[in-house]
């Protein structure tokens, strides 16, 4: 019986907190992570797609370069490559202005800390990306490429009507699994003061000194995101390969 | 350019190595014992077993570390069954234990998902021979199953193991002095972040490197039976140049 008053206590108190204003800053952060996430996955599909390029192709420097990207990019920690850009870029942006003189010799010029974070979380989730967009090009049958080349297509029109379409439906599951990867990895740009969920739920946490209570919302709002974006993918999935489906 | 602060930047990164290491070594250590458990308890086959580890795994592979981190530190110590257990309070206050505490926890559900995948990808043909010898369950396991599953999942194994690398560069944002750390206060000391991180950067890369390596070498020694063989024409000495 105790027990069941301290929950409802604990819930009550939850509730005062979550309707006096934590409750919108905390969807306010979900739109803002769902932001980070996107715009990261769309910097991370043209950087991917460039990679997994000059993986493929047959020069050398090229193929070493798109080696060298996806070898750093995802054996640094994410924590050093968000505070390379953000910290890095203060450094970049604060010297050009200095010199240009348009601050003072003492002034800092901070980088944009949702550009600074985007740029970082986007370049890796392009290091994973090009991965996945290199594991479906090979997994197109090399007799298709040899027929359109047969029929005197252009590298381009061969690109847009044999290759893109097929990249694309083979690398939906792929993407599924970068697309959780860049929402988990949206959460550490907290660290850059954006205000994402993480962020959020920190600062509820510290000023209501209920840490519990926040975190735990943020883990449960995460495994939401997270869990829905399995079955949207799964439908693309389906939809993508529609015409690839085993009959009944 | 100059060399003198990159390799004492370099020097003090490098100084940090050991603690890196230490995080590492034991959220890698528990996780595996947790991680055994639950592969032990999803292939038991009882249902309640199999609905927790299910629930474990999508729990801790669905939040981001971070969270999971912040809510072992900051949360976890706002029960005050917590703050008064002689056991639980030591390592729950220390930032150091609850970093391992969460990597811990977090690798153990990709590892066990891993470790499950390898155990189904074991041939039922092999398992069908063995019992057909007559071998005891626990033999069975110990000297078909066991070597088979654990050479099956020594790849994504490694993966995670990097993945667990990059990770202990979060115990930076509890307070530890690692190398994520202290290459945050030395930029913050000199304000030139770009050179500062690349040293860690580097520092991390090698050994992601290294480590990646090493589980490459020991995979080769492992699968000595996948390899192919030896090429005849090499065994067979050239002909004499007799015209």
């Amino acid at each position: 019986m105790e027990f069941l008053n301290s929950l409802q206590e604990q819930l009550s108190t939850a509730y005062e907190l979550l309707a006096a204003g934590w409750g919108v800053q905390l969807l306010w952060g979900i739109a803002w992570t769902l932001a980070v996430t996107m715009v990261s996955m769309l910097i991370g599909a043209v950087l991917g797609s460039l990679v997994a390029a000059a993986k493929l192709s047959h020069r050398g420097g090229l193929r070493f370069i798109g080696e060298s990207y996806t070898t750093v990019f995802r054996g640094e920690p994410e924590l050093l490559i968000i505070y390379l850009f953000y910290y890095g870029g203060t450094q970049v942006l604060t010297g050009v202005a200095r010199s240009a003189g348009s601050i003072g010799s003492t002034d800092i010029l901070n980088m944009p800390s949702f550009l600074g974070g985007v740029l970082a979380v986007g370049i890796i989730s392009g290091a994973y990306q090009a991965e996945v967009f290199r594991g479906s090009f090979l997994a197109i049958h090399r007799g298709e490429l040899e027929a359109a080349r047969a029929y005197g297509m252009s590298a381009w029109l061969r690109f847009r009507l044999v290759i893109m379409p097929q990249v694309l439906r083979l690398a939906v599951p792929g993407l599924g699994n970068v697309w959780q990867l860049t929402i988990k990895d949206s959460a550490l740009i907290s660290v850059t003061g954006v205000a994402e969920l993480m962020l959020t739920a920190n600062k509820a946490a510290r000023s209501t000194h209920h840490s519990l209570l926040f975190y735990t919302l943020a883990g449960i709002l995460y495994l939401v995101m997270t869990s829905i974006s399995t079955p949207i993918f799964d439908k693309a999935e389906r939809y993508t390969s529609r015409s690839f489906l085993r009959p009944k | 350019m100059d060399f003198d602060f990159y390799l004492s930047t370099m020097w003090s990164v490098l100084k940090a190595l050991p603690l890196t290491l230490e995080i590492w070594f034991f959220g890698i250590a528990f996780g595996l014992i947790i991680a055994t458990g639950l592969t032990w308890l999803r292939a038991s086959g009882h249902r309640l077993g199999e609905y927790f580890t299910r629930g474990y795994v999508f729990i801790f592979r669905g939040s981001p570390l971070l969270v999971q981190l912040y809510l072992i530190y900051f949360g976890l110590s706002q029960f005050d069954f917590v703050r008064h257990s002689p056991i639980l309070w030591p390592i729950l206050r220390d930032p150091m234990y609850c970093t391992i505490v969460a990597m811990a926890l977090n690798t153990a559900a990709y590892e066990s998902e891993i470790f499950r995948g390898a155990l189904r990808a074991v041939p039922v043909g092999q398992i069908e021979a063995a019992k057909a010898f007559g071998m005891s369950a626990f033999t069975r396991f110990r000297l078909v199953t066991l070597p088979i599953a654990l050479r099956l999942a020594l790849p994504a194994y490694s993966t995670e193991i990097i993945l667990m690398t990059k990770a202990t560069a979060l115990a930076s944002v509890v307070t530890i002095m690692e190398m994520m750390g202290t290459a945050q206060k030395i930029q913050h000391d000199t304000f030139r972040p770009i050179e500062v991180l690349t040293c860690a950067g580097v520092i991390y890369l090698l050994l992601n490197l290294s480590i990646a390596r090493l589980f490459a070498w020991v995979e080769y020694l492992l699968s000595p039976h996948l390899r192919p063989a030896p090429e005849q024409s090499q065994q067979v000495k050239p002909v004499p140049e007799v015209l």
